[in-house]
């Protein structure tokens, strides 16, 4: 009786693990694509989808012939790392995923992160901004943007253009905390001077407490960042309720503060107010306009493309790279080195390419100001800082022994 | 209900059982998803001597939760890695946390219990969330690598183990929760949850059992929170949210409180469901998600246990 | 000196209008929970809704704030009679489990909806010109939706007072609610009087969330944003005071404020700690005494 339950045993086993072990059929490459489709930042995981699909449909030809992208999409519902890393575990093991891709949230991913070394999964991840990431496995290449290159340069700039005095006010959690020592170090590093710093609670309803102590200390400029969404309208409100544009306090801050698809919302309180980002749908770029005219096309006239689309579309464009150059026989290291490498000189937000020594993403970043054109609110790009590096990673370089988040 | 110590309660415990037992043998490609049924029945148990047996309803039962999880992956970081121990850990932490808020919630109901529920998670979250050095914040608390357990069985990536070890330690779980519905202190509470004030005339000292059960509920609520931290080797402030407990609350409300097995039918069903529309229709959750909570309200209040119960009855041999 | 005066004159004002959409928001589920002893945690929704609705009949339809607020709010408060009568009503006597389940579902179902219709962005709202802008109130210069809030609360307040405390009809809920049989035997007709009770509490959020549209966004996660803060209010006003509800709402307004510009790190966990401590001490909140 021991005898056929363990016979019984030993054969699910080797049933799970023959499942994955059949060879890779050559037509189909399994990605896996781990979103957020439900809940409330639904909206995000929709545009990182709708941006990898785009360019899947759109490069096609692309793939060697005989050879198909197989993208098997799962629904993490949100900053759950538990169901990200169940899911994760599920695309590896039973679906024979070759290369893993998603990664919008920053605990989703640093929860699969473990999972991926011990796999030796390839995983490209295409939103998630945190510096540290990509130092949580050798496998992770970030094709998405990190909060540093935004805010870092941010004060850089400010600083370096007639803003020398300045006050923040950050959400208080993870990203808003590294948003803020990200601007500080770039705007004192450039000669600026901090007047105070103010850290207003996550889903804050009224802003205007907090902001009437910033009108109160009337700094010539001021640095917020939020999650973005109904939560940076509200923002935007209270700062215009409180008049702070009018008494001279200039508002800056990442792409978050002033994001494509609430501009209409936030109406002419929004203008003037300047951004850090990577990628604006307005960017003036011939590949710009022929990804624009494509997601309209594909998406409807009244829809935008943001940063989290083109994330989509240039992980999407790394991993049909991949394939292609191994023409559909993909081999672990060789995948790791073409992604590490990879760059695209005419992506949407401009020239990119992927820093084989961090993994991590290169690119412009567009100082950029609240304009109304033709009627409609834009982000207008003014100025340049070509080919960032991620500055956190440049000024913590990874000690002997692996992942250091300090810079947080 | 189920009378305890009917012949038919003790059959019924031990399917349970065994049903744990046997599901690696039927479904050897869904441990992952088996494991985190386990954890989440385990938790939807602990909130059942609550709000089913004691009657109590709260929205905050997360806070136990995560807790736990909390206090078991920074003890395995920075003290000591060993499984079992981590457990015992989690508990306590939770147990404490129980001991601490009782005091302030147990002396109301309705309405005003449920808001004081909702403050208590609500602070935890924020704790957590500012003591970022600790915690690791909402970017989460990685690195969690646990010693094998009992020195013998090492987590894989494959989630054997995991899912053995969270099977187990429901199964003992369950043990537990059987001893305490079972016993007079359960038959008390069930007592205060019917008719309060004819129990206080007894000369029951109310307050002190609910303060008990309140304890023993976190405590194995914290119990399940330091497992998920331990298996999934990972830890984040989702564990201590206002959606995690509204969804274990929802979890038993589903299977069906105060009656026993009402966490083995729910969390199981609202897991699978969760799986399977994530993978169908997730912009659609939702929207499903709710019609079946309405539907339960409407056709089957009491939950699913009260459904197949009444079902059962109608069966020819337990026809009186 | 002044600058101090200056600066509680700006916290007082800016904490009683926030203090004022919330009374408006919460209002009405003191209304369905208090007077009506009905969990209703789905209040949001029907904010939720009375916001959509406005919106959409200023955009689409041209209508004016105003009117369009007046259409949403019956519109909503018709909405919710007819979900009193078919839905509401056979959950009465029903465990309060059954209650937070039917308002969960009903808040998932509204979002979904709300999500399927009007996409997951919050709706913009154009405020008329003459809420717009900034005015001169003696005190200091405001914004004019701010002050036209705190007006519109004070007004709402003095019609609850005067419609359904002072009235007929709010003697007859309390009636209903108290003791039902001896209610009807007095010639109430309790369905009715419970119908259109729950009618007027989700009217009233459509007031609150169609007022308060240009302060909370409206969009389909609202109902979960802002349940804890009416939660809060009811409780501790106590179930059944309305009058209570306006002061509690006030008070919190301006704690919350004061508390956040003083201490904006430790400012949410210092108001839910004095919350919790109000709480502890009085549990039934200040409800007068009348029954257990």
């Amino acid at each position: 009786m021991k005898k056929t339950l363990a016979c019984c045993i030993v054969a699910g086993v080797l049933a799970s693990l023959g499942c994955q072990a059949a060879p890779a059929d050559t037509t189909a490459i399994k990605v896996g694509m781990i979103l957020t489709y439900s809940g409330p930042d639904a909206s995000i995981g929709e545009a990182i989808d709708r941006g990898a699909e785009l360019f899947l449909a759109l490069h096609r030809s692309d793939l060697p012939p005989g050879v198909e992208l197989q993208l098997i999409k799962r629904d993490e519902t949100g900053p759950t790392p538990d169901i990200a890393q169940r899911l994760a575990r599920e695309l590896i093991v039973r679906e024979g995923v070759q290369i893993l891709t998603g990664g919008q949230w920053t605990p989703n991913v640093s929860a699969i992160a473990p999972l991926v070394t011990e796999a030796g999964i390839p995983y490209v991840v295409m939103s998630s901004g945190t510096a540290s990431t990509t130092r949580l496995s050798p496998f992770m290449v970030r094709v998405g943007f990190t909060t540093w290159q935004h805010s870092y340069h941010m004060g850089q700039w400010a600083a370096m253009n007639g803003l020398r005095r300045a006050s923040t006010i950050v959400s208080d959690y993870a990203a808003g905390v590294d948003a803020e020592t990200a601007f500080v170090l770039g705007f004192t590093d450039a000669g600026g001077t901090i007047v105070s710093s103010v850290r207003a609670p996550l889903r804050t309803a009224d802003y205007v407490p907090f902001l009437e102590r910033i009108r109160r200390d009337n700094p010539p400029a001021l640095y917020a960042f939020n999650p973005g969404g109904p939560e940076a309208t509200r923002f935007i409100k209270a700062y215009d309720d409180l008049g702070l544009a009018e008494a001279g306090i200039q508002l800056i801050g990442p792409n978050a503060i002033v994001p494509d698809d609430e501009l209409e919302n936030m109406g002419d309180a929004a203008v003037g107010v300047i951004s850090a980002s990577h990628y604006s749908a307005d960017g003036d770029r011939a590949a710009n306009r022929t990804f624009v005219n494509a997601w309209k096309q594909a998406y409807g006239q009244d829809s935008l493309p943001n940063y989290f689309a083109v994330g989509g579309w240039d992980g999407m464009g790394a991993i049909v790279h991949a394939i292609r150059a191994q023409n559909g026989e993909l081999e672990v290291g060789r995948t790791r080195e073409l992604l590490s490498n990879w760059s695209n000189p005419d992506s949407p937000r401009g020239p990119m390419r992927i820093d084989p020594e961090t993994r991590d993403v290169i690119h412009n970043i567009y100082i950029r100001r609240v304009e109304r054109v033709d009627g409609e609110l834009r982000n207008v790009e003014f100025a340049t800082i070509p080919s960032v590096k991620d500055p956190w990673k440049e000024l913590n370089p990874e000690a002997a022994g692996g992942a250091s988040s300090g810079g947080r | 209900m189920i009378a305890s110590g009917h012949s038919s309660t003790r059959l019924l415990d031990g399917a349970v059982l065994v049903g744990l037992a046997l599901f690696p043998l039927l479904m050897p490609g869904y441990l992952d998803l088996g494991t985190r049924m386990v954890i989440l029945t385990l938790f939807a148990l602990s909130l059942d001597i609550l709000v089913g047996y004691c009657g109590l309803v709260t929205l905050g039962h997360a806070a136990f939760f995560g807790v736990g999880a909390y206090a078991a992956g920074i003890f395995a970081i920075r003290v000591w890695a060993e499984p079992v121990v981590g457990l015992v850990v989690g508990g306590a932490a939770a147990a404490l946390l129980g001991l601490v808020s009782g005091a302030m919630l147990l002396r109301s109901r309705r309405l005003t219990l449920i808001v004081l529920s909702l403050a208590t998670v609500l602070i935890v979250q924020e704790i957590a969330n500012k003591m970022n050095w600790l915690t690791g914040g909402a970017d989460g608390l990685p690195g969690i690598s646990m010693r094998p357990v009992l020195g013998q069985f090492s987590f894989d990536l494959f989630g054997r183990v995991s899912y053995t070890y969270a099977a187990i330690v429901l199964a003992v779980g369950f043990l537990a929760f059987r001893a305490v519905v079972d016993s007079n202190f359960g038959k008390s509470l069930v007592g205060i949850r019917e008719n309060e004030t004819r129990m206080h005339a007894l000369g029951t000292p109310v307050g002190g059992r609910l303060r008990m059960a309140f304890v023993m509920s976190a405590a194995l609520a914290g119990v399940a929170g330091a497992l998920q931290a331990q298996v999934t080797q990972f830890v984040s402030l989702n564990v201590v949210s206002v959606e995690l407990s509204g969804e274990v609350l929802i979890m038993l409300i589903l299977g069906g409180a105060g009656r026993r097995y009402g966490a083995f039918l729910g969390a199981p069903l609202y897991v699978f469901m969760q799986d399977y529309l994530a993978r169908e229709d997730p912009a659609n959750w939702y929207l499903w998600i709710g019609l079946l909570l309405l539907a339960i309200v409407f056709l089957a209040p009491g939950g699913l246990t009260a459904w197949t119960g009444a079902l059962a009855r109608r069966l020819p041999w337990r026809r009186p | 000196m002044w600058e101090f005066v200056d600066l509680l004159i700006s916290l007082t004002f800016y904490g009683t209008a926030y203090g004022m959409i919330l009374y408006c928001l919460a209002v009405g589920l003191s209304v369905t929970l208090g007077l009506m002893r009905f969990v209703n945690l789905a209040h949001g929704v029907f904010a939720m809704t009375g916001g959509y609705l406005t919106v959409t009949a200023m955009s689409r339809l041209g209508f004016a704030f105003l009117p369009a607020v007046a259409v949403s709010v019956v519109a909503v408060g018709a909405l919710g009679m007819l979900v009193e009568r078919t839905l509401c009503r056979r959950l009465y006597s029903a465990p309060i489990l059954e209650q937070v389940l039917f308002s969960i579902g009903l808040i998932f179902v509204s979002s979904a909806v709300a999500r399927y219709f009007f996409g997951p962005l919050a709706q913009p709202i154009e405020l008329p010109a003459w809420l717009s802008g900034r005015i001169d109130i003696g005190v200091g210069v405001f914004p004019a939706y701010r002050v036209f809030l705190i007006g519109a609360g004070a007004v709402l307040a003095f019609a609850i007072w005067a419609g359904v405390e002072r009235s007929r009809f709010g003697a007859s809920v309390r009636a209903a609610v108290d003791n039902r049989r001896m209610a009807e035997s007095v010639g109430i007709n309790v369905n009715r009087v419970f119908t259109i009770c729950f009618g007027l509490g989700t009217g009233l959020a459509a007031l609150g969330g169609s007022l308060g549209a240009d302060l909370l966004p409206i969009y389909p996660g609202y109902p979960n944003d802002y349940l804890v803060y009416f939660l809060i209010i009811v409780a501790v006003a106590g179930l059944g005071n309305l009058r209570g509800a306006f002061f509690v709402a006030l008070t919190f307004g301006v704690s919350d404020t004061v508390v956040r510009y003083f201490l904006p790190d430790l400012g949410r966990i210092l108001i839910l700690l004095m919350i919790m401590a109000v709480l502890s001490y009085k549990p039934h909140g200040f409800a007068p005494k009348t029954h257990a």
